[in-house]
């Protein structure tokens, strides 16, 4: 299983979720390039100015671990970077778990993502302002190693905590993709959480999802917010349990 | 509570805000409730992040509230209100969380502070910094931009002989070298070939690069022996109103009965390499002195014919005198032995020369890199 962290933190996001499922799974956790402890030198502005920079980082991730039948967890934009992967490889990946998935973040006629494109501008500048306590002394600390433990204080101190200017294409990349056409190319099994109160993810474009996904299970998660795994871990590994070790 | 501490928590200048796990408000003060034009009674039962705009919004879900639930508190993060009237109102937030094995029981606790002025303040210091970041970046091109006007964007086409270049401005490109070169016909069967380095950096450099390239170009037009061009040039640069001083390598190439003749001339620059088919290397032509710095100069020219198979390579000392991060420089032999054991041709050996230098300086160029190698076309 290869558990993946959406826009604002890292792979830490998991930890309340992913120890279950490591008797029965391989579990594979990774930051983001951008995020957490990955290394800023690797930050290619033009790969990552789509989602499939990201999504080939996944399947390459998976390829150099030589991988096989893969469950892949996403959550929030996460999600459709495990939709792009597992379109770009087919064979690769067994099954989808979508944790509060959003084709689209800015509402399109008919469509509801729940945005509007001055919605988002006021996200980055409240992102800008808040990485004013952001300083350069930050980034050596940020390029810490996960496998030497004496500097583990220091990257939970890093948690959340990005070079503003890739948060801020992070932001912009991730708010306004669309990858509407994408979900109904996806041909593995595919279960879609969703929050009955989210506001990144509202219930409408958990359902578009859903209905784009031929054969999806659907399971609303009675949370508040965007963060299942944290906020209700049980209730989350309850709801994928069932679709991970079925058939 | 005592009635003091209800009093202050009533009171208080800033706003209190009592929440359960999941943000729904239990308890709210005065303050709070005035900043966003609400009584009080209206505040319980919403949720922290149904106060915020939409982008705070979207901060607190994918950032505040993990923070929180990750480290149980959050602090100082610059969120707005929007207030019953619609307005905004900036806020500093910093919460914390009182947790309880049982989940219902856990209370996030959130202070306010009001930061009008604060928050007008970073904005000046953002706006100040990104107009930094911009004026940065012009800098950035206009050296870019003057640095490419050194060289011909791409060697020429002379027929009969095979050209290659590379040209690798220093550091990160902030700043514009005096490394320059041209390649260029003065008759039908007669071309200049010229590369040289202009003393200091920066945009006076700059200027006397243009000056000397466009001097050799003028004067090599006038009389194409490299002898004369760099005495003509050197009174061209004394007179010149700056301090600067260069260093030149002239070749005039003349193609006449089917053969090719190169005339070298240096004026205080690295003579140009002359590598024959079997890989034997050595130097062409006799050192001169320095253009540009007094006005007794001496040069020398040193004509050959060239055969087929050998190949003449002209450089800069950005390559000599490239350095290791150990402080060892690259130096006179080891480009000599590269040029020696390089695949035949101009392409070949410029590619091996420049990868061998950046990889010695693991890419940390101090001085800029200009290199031309050329040779017959094999007919």
């Amino acid at each position: 299983m290869v558990f993946a962290h959406g826009f604002g933190c890292d792979q830490n996001m998991w930890r309340l979720v992913a120890p279950a499922f490591e008797d029965c799974f391989k579990v594979v956790l990774f930051d983001h390039v951008g995020a957490g402890g990955s290394d800023p030198l690797a930050y290619d502005p033009v790969k990552y100015s789509s989602l499939q920079g990201y999504a080939a980082d996944v399947v390459d991730i998976c390829r150099e671990l030589e991988l096989e039948s893969v469950v892949f967890v996403g959550h929030s934009v996460s999600a459709m970077i495990g939709v792009l992967a597992s379109n770009a490889a087919p064979g690769l990946f067994d099954k989808l778990v979508l944790v509060g998935p959003s084709a689209r973040y800015i509402d399109d006629g008919d469509y509801r993502g729940g945005f509007s494109a001055s919605d988002i501008e006021e996200l980055l500048v409240s992102m800008e302002s808040n990485y004013l306590g952001w300083s350069r002394q930050m980034a050596p600390m940020i390029m810490g190693n996960a496998e030497q433990p004496e500097l583990g204080r220091e990257l939970s101190d890093s948690f959340c905590r990005t070079d503003p200017a890739i948060a801020a294409q992070f932001a912009a990349v991730t708010f306004l993709s669309d990858n509407r056409k994408d979900l109904s190319k996806v041909s593995v099994p595919t279960l879609v959480l969703q929050c009955l109160s989210d506001v990144i993810a509202p219930e409408p474009a958990g359902e578009f999802v859903r209905d784009a996904i031929a054969g999806s299970t659907y399971v609303v998660l009675d949370a508040t917010g965007h963060c299942p795994h944290l906020s209700v871990p049980s209730a989350t590994i309850d709801a994928i349990t069932p679709f991970v070790q079925g058939p | 509570m005592t009635s003091d501490a209800q009093g202050f928590f009533e009171l208080a200048p800033c706003g209190f805000l009592v929440s359960s796990q999941d943000g729904t408000i239990l308890e709210a003060n005065d303050l709070i409730a005035n900043l966003l034009g609400l009584p009080v009674e209206d505040l319980l039962g919403r949720t922290f992040a149904s106060l915020l705009s939409v982008g705070g919004r979207m901060f607190h879900e994918t950032h505040y509230a993990p923070m929180l639930a990750m480290h149980g508190e959050a602090k100082e993060i610059a969120f707005d209100l929007v207030a019953a009237d619609g307005q905004r109102v900036p806020v500093l937030v910093s919460s914390n969380v009182a947790g309880n094995a049982d989940p219902s029981l856990v209370r996030i606790r959130t202070v306010v502070f009001e930061a009008r002025g604060r928050r007008t303040y970073e904005q000046e210091l953002l706006r100040a910094r990104r107009s930094a970041e911009e004026s940065e970046a012009r800098a950035t091109e206009l050296a870019t931009t003057l640095q490419e006007s050194f060289v011909p964007p791409a060697p020429p086409n002379v027929p009969g002989l095979e050209f290659s270049a590379a040209y690798r401005p220093a550091g990160a490109g902030r700043e514009v070298g005096g490394d320059f070169y041209d390649i260029f016909q003065i008759k039908a069967d007669e071309w200049i070939v010229a590369l040289g380095d202009v003393s200091g950096k920066g945009v006076k450099a700059a200027t006397v690069t243009t000056f000397v390239r466009r001097t050799i170009r003028a004067l090599s037009i006038r009389d194409a022996d490299p002898v004369a061009v760099l005495h003509d040039l050197n009174d061209a640069l004394l007179a010149h109103a700056s301090d600067k001083f260069c260093t030149v390598v002239l070749l005039h190439l003349v193609h006449e009965d089917g053969r090719w003749s190169v005339t070298a001339s240096s004026g205080g620059h690295p003579l140009p390499l002359l590598r024959d088919a079997d890989g034997d290397v050595r130097e062409l032509g006799r050192p001169g002195s320095l253009v540009g710095a007094i006005a007794e100069t001496s040069a020398h020219a040193s004509t050959i014919v060239l055969d087929y198979g050998q190949t003449i390579v002209l450089y800069t000392d950005g390559v000599t005198e490239a350095r290791h991060a150990d402080g060892s420089f690259y130096g006179d032999a080891r480009l000599v032995r590269v040029v020696s054991e390089a695949r035949h041709g101009p392409h070949a050996i410029t590619e091996a020369v420049l990868d061998d230098v950046l990889s010695f300086q693991h890419g940390d160029a101090r001085d800029d890199i200009a290199i031309i190698a050329f040779g017959l076309v094999r007919t």
